[in-house]
């Protein structure tokens, strides 16, 4: 599996209330959503995002509230993949429950600007900055977590031990 | 090697007699508890793994975020839980009227216990910990999972242990001690760890200020706040709760990443500035700034709207009136507290202060109602995040401080010192 396209750049502890603010959480419908994704540090966001794209930021992505509404707007407005140096925990567990994939790879959070054209192979975790013809390496996922991810997510790993 | 106070809890309810930091496990739950936001999308995917819960007295919803219902939207999932939990016949619904803010109900009405295994849908769900159980916030598939099947997976965390020393000052509350602590050590600084308490200086906190230093404990990142159980906590689960409870110790061995010693004697009344929680500044290195001019304050919350709290703001409060460019909204957290706000008098002192009192909600913490913010109004608030448009306008400003700062600063119409406020 992998991921191409362009990246939207984010520094330090961008938290959930920007990434969707609660005013919009009387809905939990994910269209509606990702229409606001970003909106409080981004107002443009979810107008330029294009399938595919990514999201490259530093420490903490994610941190905040335990809104599920997070990783699920962006998923849907199209984010391919999320990188950061780390993530902020209940971000973790929840972009990985509903399938945004997400990466923690410091040097290539460094490595990498806005507008630059990434490719990202989930399988050996290597991302390519195809702008800067640069190259990392992303930290493998645990055992367990890939086969949560194999599975299809919480739900679909769950159902199956059954 | 030993364990911490968070690995034998974790250990015990995945059956086994030893973990460690790293190893993933899968635990059962003794308290699943999800709200108005994170409840209602949880359901469907509920539905996917079972028709019912896996236990009916375990199960727990508490609609308070947009309660009273602020629009048709929320009023709908508000419903959903509402007759989800009739049908399920939850033991554990708490309806407005007769209900509060999640983490301070659910204490009160004895649904959480030492030693327990505890997840709810809410970032903030770590303030049980002060009552010496695991207890970590999670999304809405996690949560789904857990009231379907009972139990979750978990990284076993490590652990940062704060050895608390000393006594605090007469106007240094919980809340001044976690923000100097997330000052110190960042808004990462505990990032997938737990927080540990410990030492003789934690015989010096109250539940409340207890409840308020592990409930912000998400601030710096960690996965959970624990405190040891002490005579207070047991004297507190003695009068909360019926639930039998089991009281853990970490071993004399336990590993720590950090251990970091906390003088509370010399920890200052702490006030956050924008955007993070970790921006502290002592009132002293405030005093010396040119005034901070306010248009709002919010003494309530999840974090400071229990009964201590409100005594602390009213007793600042009483004589005095509130700014006349200041709109001060009070939130006592349970119905229970806004009962003893009226018995005590304290509400008397509010209204004649000219504050707003409001039932109790999350309403202003998080933007949603009841207190919202314009662009460029300035907020003090004893809630837990002033991140960017967390509770309004992107372009609004948010001091996190305590009840008595808090108060203070209602009557200045800017961010004051509450030893200064007889002064006047």
């Amino acid at each position: 599996m992998k991921a191409l396209g362009h990246v939207f750049k984010y520094g330090d502890n961008v938290d959930t209330d920007v990434i969707i603010p609660a005013r919009y959480l009387n809905s939990f419908d994910a269209q509606e959503l990702a229409a606001h994704a970003m909106v409080d540090i981004d107002p443009e966001f979810a107008q330029k995002v294009q399938p595919g794209d990514l999201i490259v930021a530093n420490k903490n992505f994610g941190c905040g509230s335990s809104r599920e509404h997070a990783p699920l707007c962006l998923k849907t407005a199209g984010v391919s993949c999320v990188i950061a140096e780390t993530f902020a925990r209940i971000f973790y567990r929840n972009a990985i429950n509903i399938g945004l994939p997400i990466i923690e790879c410091p040097e290539a959070a460094r490595g990498i600007e806005a507008g630059d054209e990434v490719e990202v192979d989930f399988d050996s975790g290597k991302i390519y900055n195809r702008t800067k013809g640069t190259q990392f390496q992303g930290q493998p996922f645990p055992e367990f977590m890939q086969k949560l991810i194999a599975a299809g997510g919480l739900v679909k790993y769950t159902n199956s031990k059954k | 090697m030993g364990m911490t106070m968070t690995q034998k809890i974790l250990a015990a309810h995945a059956g086994l007699d030893y973990v460690e930091a790293g190893q993933l496990i899968e635990a059962k739950l003794d308290v699943v508890m999800a709200n108005d936001i994170t409840g209602p999308m949880a359901l469907p995917i509920l539905k996917q793994m079972s028709d019912l819960v896996f236990d009916k007295d375990k199960v727990v919803f508490v609609p308070d975020h947009f309660t009273p219902n602020k629009d048709i939207k929320s009023a709908e999932n508000s419903k959903a839980i509402r007759e989800f939990a009739r049908e399920q016949g939850l033991s554990w619904y708490f309806e407005q009227g007769k209900s509060g803010v999640e983490h301070a109900i659910l204490p009160e009405a004895g649904v959480v216990a030492a030693g327990e295994c505890i997840i709810g849908a809410d970032s903030h769900t770590c303030t049980y910990g002060a009552l010496g159980a695991f207890s970590t916030g999670v999304g809405t598939t996690d949560i789904a999972t857990g009231m379907a099947m009972g139990e979750l997976w978990f990284k076993v965390p490590s652990a940062m242990k704060f050895v608390l020393t000393g006594k605090p000052g007469k106007f240094v509350t919980g809340k001044d001690i976690i923000i100097h602590i997330i000052g110190k050590i960042g808004v990462d600084g505990a990032l997938y760890k737990s927080m540990e308490f410990a030492g003789d200086g934690v015989s010096n906190l109250s539940m409340d200020d207890r409840f308020t230093m592990a409930n912000m404990a998400i601030e710096a990142g960690a996965k959970n706040g624990i405190f040891p159980v002490d005579t207070l906590t047991e004297e507190y689960l003695k009068t909360h709760t019926k639930k039998e409870y089991k009281v853990y110790e970490a071993d004399e061995d336990a590993a720590y990443d950090e251990v970091i010693e906390i003088d509370l004697s010399k920890v200052r009344p702490t006030v956050a500035f924008p955007h993070l929680p970790g921006n502290a500044k002592t009132i002293d290195e405030i005093e010396a700034m040119e005034p901070i001019k306010i248009d709002q304050v919010v003494i309530g919350s999840c974090t400071n709207g229990r009964i201590s709290d409100m005594r602390k703001a009213a007793d600042i409060l009483k004589g005095h009136t509130v700014h006349e460019d200041v709109r001060v909204m009070v939130v006592p957290a349970t119905q229970k507290i806004y009962k003893q706000c009226i018995a005590e008098g304290l509400m008397d002192i509010f209204v004649d202060a000219g504050c707003a009192v409001n039932t109790p909600s999350c309403g202003p913490c998080m933007g949603g109602h009841m207190g919202v913010m314009a662009a460029g109004e300035k907020c003090v608030s004893t809630t837990n995040r002033n991140f960017v448009g967390r509770m309004g306008h992107v372009d609004s400003l948010i001091y996190l401080a305590s009840p008595e700062v808090a108060a203070a600063s209602a009557i200045a119409g800017y961010i004051a010192n509450p030893e200064k406020v007889g002064d006047r």
